[in-house]
């Protein structure tokens, strides 16, 4: 028993053990970061401290306008509860958009992983309407939908749809058949196999598609809203350039590129999580 | 009589053209009978584990388990694949729990199992590690325990311990003895190595390529319990391994001309 314990153990990498080496190793590392995270910072202000000394010395204002300007403007709406009346909107569009585009795209995608006389009959149409450009349908939603936020919800949805839709087909399509066959065998039924081995293995593919489409639902409501709205970020975008107001337009693209930013960051903490596992 | 294969063949279609796989083989596995099923690839030996394990049916014949024949998933058997079949989003000890789960078993009673097959298999501290966390055999180690925490009467193995370097080999064959001395399941083992065979099996089913048949069946009457590490200087090992080889020796000298 003592010689089989002793070869398990030669066998096994032992978690992390604290050393001093270890210690120092860790230090460098953290300095090094320290030094890239300034840079970091330092390319923005630099970019900003050329773009104001370019704004009017270099290039007219007219066309780029100035930091100092385009922050004066998003305080001004932000104290004056424009931005907040606009971007939620613009929020409530994309999110709707999303959802139902990811939960529609997920079940389909689902079924036709699922079954292939399904995928077969189906996939010359699904791809024939993969192929079009979905910001064409835009026009399309709006005569149907109206300028109100239901076409926006629609634009964005089509797009999302496609993307979780693929995705998941891709997912469920690439189930390891050794996890089926070795689940089954152990007693799983259609539907245990379902939660137990499909959806998990699964959770990557869908996970991804829903990561990809976050940005590109925001895009569709943005579009939607050029295109013709009376609300949104994408409308006071529109209305601000139809008026050469450059301080305005700018805001505008800084706030959609706030808002990208902080969804990408929150999806990929939660990435992190769920898909914790693939280490 | 727990597996009775009857006269259980498979062919294959490829290219329009029919393959034997296997030729029909009528074989029987008594209850707690440790048969090891033995063979160059391409034989037809996982074929035969297989279709007992219901994964694929058979062309022609049947085999019937425990009196019952085989016809869909069997699941009154344990299978442990060459390749890993642990879940890789679920820890060391939720992929051992996981046949527990799937027979609704309470919670409580479950995870004392699963408390005791981490303690057999040592894994106790690299309970809550994933797959990709763990080295090759301490894989094995879960997919063992796992395979052992819902007690199925049979157990059958494809390889199991293939992948892994010789002295870990060694080390899993003794677990695995030691194991079966205890509680003398059915146990079915692929594999392509002699000295496994021997070491561990009291019968050894000879099996020849192109078609794929059984071509003699052994009796290893090596004393229990067995020593593992010991057990290859003895000189009725020796016997046996030559009297394997010579078995095997012409079908392994022809795949090398064909080759």
């Amino acid at each position: 028993m003592t010689t089989r314990a002793g070869v398990y153990e030669a066998d096994e990498f032992a978690p992390g053990r604290p050393s001093a080496a270890a210690a120092a190793h860790a230090a460098a590392e953290a300095r090094r970061h320290q030094v890239l995270m300034a840079l970091r910072v330092l390319v923005g202000v630099v970019f900003l401290a050329f773009w104001e000394f370019a704004s009017d010395r270099l290039i007219d204002a007219f066309f780029v306008s100035s930091p100092v300007a385009v922050g004066g403007r998003l305080w001004q709406w932000l104290s004056d509860g424009t931005l907040f009346y606009h971007l939620s909107f613009t929020l409530t569009a994309t999110g709707l958009g999303f959802l139902l585009g990811s939960l529609i795209g997920f079940t389909i995608g689902f079924a036709l992983g699922r079954s292939n006389d399904l995928a077969t009959i189906f996939d010359p149409y699904i791809t024939a309407i993969y192929c079009l450009p979905k910001i064409a349908l835009a026009p399309l939603f709006i005569m149907w939908f109206g300028i109100g936020i239901e076409s926006k919800v629609a634009v964005s949805a089509v797009i999302v749809f496609f993307l979780v839709f693929l995705n998941t087909y891709a997912g469920v399509r690439d189930v390891n058949p050794v996890h089926i066959h070795a689940t089954r065998i152990m007693g799983a039924g259609e539907w245990q196999l379902l939660r137990k081995v499909i959806l998990p293995s699964a959770a990557a593919w869908v996970f991804t598609g829903l990561k990809v489409s976050v940005p590109y639902a925001l895009i569709g409501a943005v579009v939607g809203e050029f295109m013709s709205s009376n609300r949104g970020v994408g409308f006071l975008i529109a209305q601000s350039s139809a008026m050469f107001d450059t301080a305005s337009t700018f805001a505008g693209l800084v706030v959609l590129a706030v808002v990208g930013a902080a969804i990408n960051g929150g999806l990929k903490r939660l990435e992190r999580h769920v898909l914790r596992w693939r280490a | 009589m727990a597996i009775e294969i009857e006269g259980a063949a498979k062919r294959y279609l490829r290219r329009g053209r029919e393959i034997e796989a296997l030729a029909p083989v009528t074989l029987t596995i008594e209850d707690g009978a440790f048969v090891a099923f033995l063979g160059p690839s391409g034989c037809g030996k996982s074929t035969m584990l297989n279709m007992i394990a219901g994964i694929i049916p058979p062309s022609d014949g049947r085999i019937v388990h425990d009196g019952r024949v085989v016809d869909g998933i069997n699941r009154r058997v344990g299978y442990m694949t060459q390749v890993d079949s642990l879940l890789p989003w679920r820890t060391a000890e939720d992929n051992i729990g996981l046949p527990l789960e799937l027979q609704g078993m309470a919670k409580p009673d479950a995870s004392a199992r699963i408390d005791r097959m981490l303690n057999m298999v040592k894994l106790e501290q690299f309970r809550r590690h994933f797959p990709v966390e763990l080295s090759g055999g301490m894989r094995k180690r879960v997919a063992l325990a796992q395979v052992l925490a819902y007690d199925p009467p049979t157990l059958l193995m494809d390889e199991p311990f293939g992948a892994l370097d010789a002295q870990l080999k060694l080390v899993m064959q003794a677990e695995l003895t030691a194991i079966w001395e205890e509680s003398r399941k059915t146990v079915v083992f692929v594999t392509h190595d002699i000295a496994e065979a021997v070491a561990l099996a009291d019968r050894v089913v000879v099996f020849t390529t192109r078609p794929g048949r059984v071509q003699s069946v052994h009796e290893i009457d090596l004393p229990r319990p067995r020593d593992i590490f010991r057990i290859r200087f003895d000189r009725r090992f020796q016997e046996l391994y030559e009297t394997l080889w010579s078995a095997l020796e012409p079908d392994i000298r022809r795949e090398e001309d064909a080759a």
